[in-house]
């Protein structure tokens, strides 16, 4: 019997009960919808992560200030002095998978413009610090390394406080008060939006020479940070083993002694990161193929149904000339017309509310086309799966018996 | 000793030619838990060609039985079965389905037409099974419903059709492949008087034409429209004798009174 013909029985047998063949398929529809669905909001989750890190800079390797063991009282990162200057050129020097290092302080300030005021994150550091990170300047031009030199009363704004101080209002050329020192608005900072982990605005920031920092706002002589980028991405690893070595060398740290210092690797973040969102598209793509089980078991029961309202009709085909191949092939192509249609159904429910999610909850989500494939394949899997046993039961049916059936 | 043989085998040869059915010494039993039912208890029986047999019978005689068997539904448990001179009691399921559709049309008390399907599809299904292409099929499930007087009917469900033309349908389906004989089992049990014998009207129609016809009854009015009827009881054949003053459908049509429709 030839497939087109097995097909048109196969519909019409479908079609006779819609409702019943509608309901079916919605396991389908829904077990699909919800794999591809599930496994869009995780890739799409993955791929945020994995944008959020890379905006943070390519191939960085964040230097920062150790903690001190002061007679058993510890305290946290950043408080050692011992992390200087001069180790950030000797790295830059040194270390042969290092391209370019930045130097990093740090205070608070209230900052002042006219009648507005804010509260922010002061960071002194050098030009090439932008580059390193990968941050550029949506308004004026970053502060020079002359200025760095001079100590200038420069600063560099991010966008959260562009908004607080100056609003619509032009912002470069303008002086602000940092601590009651009048500092020129050089450039404007392109937006970063909230840092992957620690959910930080990353905008809400002003950077100024690392000189002017230390000499006049905070009388510091350490780093808080050194902010290095690696020759490329697979050179960070290097560039991290190479930095640990020469910084203990240089604070003479001896075998067994900790760090007081702290190296950490852009891409070893974004590595665990990726893990735990595989981890958990995993997660949500097996709970959502057991929805698409528990529709495969509901084409099974409709399946068995069919078989047994359609005896005296399998009885007719077999006198006429059926074998127990032709029947069986007709049921379970019926099966697998069903689950291929649910299936189809439930790839544009799941794109569907995959836009949902989008629209509504302002998720990334990721459909990619690798899981509707796999989505498809699937269900006509549950198809053949659960269609098998009702197809077998039908072809095994004995004529007679079939004929005589009421 | 060489010529006994050759002409034994040419007597083979020639009743092959002459028997289009050769029932030998043909057992059935059914294993109902200890018990042995014995359904049919040795039946010799041979068939030629443009023959219309009536078999006759009370329930339980272990005619439904023999049908079956002759239908390539069921296997005898012994004895020997030989359609056009091949023996379909060894054959398997697959090649008994392949015989069903080729060789043998069966007509059901019931109709057994599939509803929801039209009087042309109903007809065009066991070409389905028959490898013929589309137009082919067609062609012939339409010829088939002109022999039996449909023509005009082809798109008709069975729901729109009375008992008579249902079961005209039915014997346009098992016409549709050209078998050579025709299986009806008590194919006018479902219908009136009338009715009944406009049925026999095809069925001798169809006799004449060439067609073999094996047909279950307990009418004896029906039966006596064959040529031939065999008595079964008790699982055995107890009578076989040609039908003598044998009516015409047609004519007896003819005297009947019309309904008043």
């Amino acid at each position: 019997m030839e497939l087109l013909s097995i097909l048109r029985i196969a519909w019409r047998a479908l079609s006779r009960n819609k409702l019943r063949s509608g309901l079916t398929m919605l396991g389908v529809i829904i077990g699909v919808g919800a794999v591809i669905a599930m496994v869009g909001v995780g890739q799409g989750a993955s791929q945020a992560v994995q944008q959020q890190i890379s905006a943070m800079g390519s191939n960085v390797v964040f230097v920062a200030s150790g903690t001190v063991n002061r007679g058993g009282l510890r305290l946290g990162w950043g408080q050692t002095k011992t992390l200087i200057y001069d180790d950030m050129r000797a790295i830059v020097r040194e270390c042969p998978a290092v391209k370019a290092a930045a130097p990093g302080g740090q205070t608070t300030a209230q900052l002042v413009f006219g009648n507005d005021n804010w509260f922010t994150n002061v960071q002194g550091t050098e030009p090439q610090y932008f580059d390193i990170r990968d941050w550029g300047l949506a308004e004026g031009v970053p502060f020079t390394q002359a200025d760095v030199d001079s100590a200038a009363n420069l600063a560099v704004i991010g966008k959260t406080v562009r908004q607080n101080l100056f609003g619509a209002a032009d912002a470069v050329g303008q002086t602000i008060r940092v601590k009651d020192l009048p500092f020129r608005v050089v450039g404007v900072l392109r937006p970063k939006g909230q840092s992957a982990h620690m959910g930080q605005d990353q905008d809400d920031v002003i950077f100024v020479p690392i000189t002017t920092l230390q000499k006049k706002l905070t009388g510091d002589t350490w780093l808080r940070f050194i902010v290095v980028s690696a020759v490329s991405r697979q050179a960070s690893y290097a560039a991290q083993q190479e930095i640990a070595a020469l910084l203990r060398d240089r604070h003479r740290i001896r075998p067994g002694q900790d760090d007081d210092f702290l190296v950490r690797n852009l891409a070893d973040i974004a590595q665990l990161a990726d893990q735990s969102s595989r981890v958990m598209t995993l997660l949500l793509a097996s709970i959502a193929s057991v929805s698409l089980i528990v529709g495969g078991i509901g084409i099974m029961n409709i399946m068995l149904v069919s078989v047994t309202e359609r005896t005296r009709e399998i009885g007719i085909r077999m006198a006429v000339g059926a074998t127990e191949e032709d029947v069986q092939r007709q049921f379970l192509i019926e099966a697998i017309v069903l689950s291929l249609m649910g299936g189809a159904a439930g790839i544009l429910f799941g794109v569907g509310s995959s836009l949902l999610i989008t629209r509504l909850l302002g998720w990334a989500v990721l459909i990619s086309p690798l899981a509707i494939a796999v989505a498809a394949l699937f269900s006509a899997a549950v198809g053949v799966f659960f269609g098998y046993y009702p197809a077998r039961k039908a072809a095994r049916l004995d004529p007679i018996e079939a004929l005589r059936f009421e | 000793m060489a010529t006994t043989l050759q002409s034994a085998s040419e007597a083979d040869g020639a009743r092959a030619f002459a028997e289009l059915i050769r029932v030998e010494d043909v057992h059935k039993y059914y294993e109902l838990g200890e018990t042995r039912v014995h359904a049919l208890r040795g039946v010799t029986v041979s068939i030629a060609p443009g023959e219309f047999v009536a078999i006759m019978g009370a329930s339980g005689s272990g005619k439904s039985t023999f049908m079956n068997l002759l239908g390539c539904l069921d296997r005898a448990s012994s004895g020997r079965y030989l359609l056009q001179g091949t023996d379909v009691s060894q054959l398997d399921k697959k090649a008994l389905a392949s015989i069903r559709n080729r060789k043998l049309g069966f007509v059901f008390q019931g109709f057994n037409l599939l509803s929801r399907t039209t009087a042309l599809e109903n007809v065009e299904l066991p070409t389905l099974y028959a490898q013929l292409n589309k137009e082919e099929r067609l062609q012939r499930a339409r010829e088939a419903l002109r022999i039996v007087g449909l023509a005009d009917r082809m798109d008709h469900f069975p729901s729109q059709l009375s008992g008579g033309q249902q079961q005209r349908v039915a014997i346009a389906r098992a016409l549709v492949n050209r078998p050579s004989i025709l299986l009806a089992d008590e194919p006018t049990g479902n219908l009136d008087s009338r009715t009944s014998v406009e049925i026999m009207d095809v069925f001798q129609e169809l006799n004449q034409s060439g067609l073999t016809i094996v047909l279950v009854t307990h009418e004896p009015d029906i039966s006596r429209f064959a040529k031939r009827t065999l008595l079964f009881r008790d699982g055995k054949i107890r009578r076989d004798e040609p039908v003598t003053g044998r009516p015409r459908a047609f004519e007896v049509l003819r005297a009947l009174p019309k309904m008043e429709d």
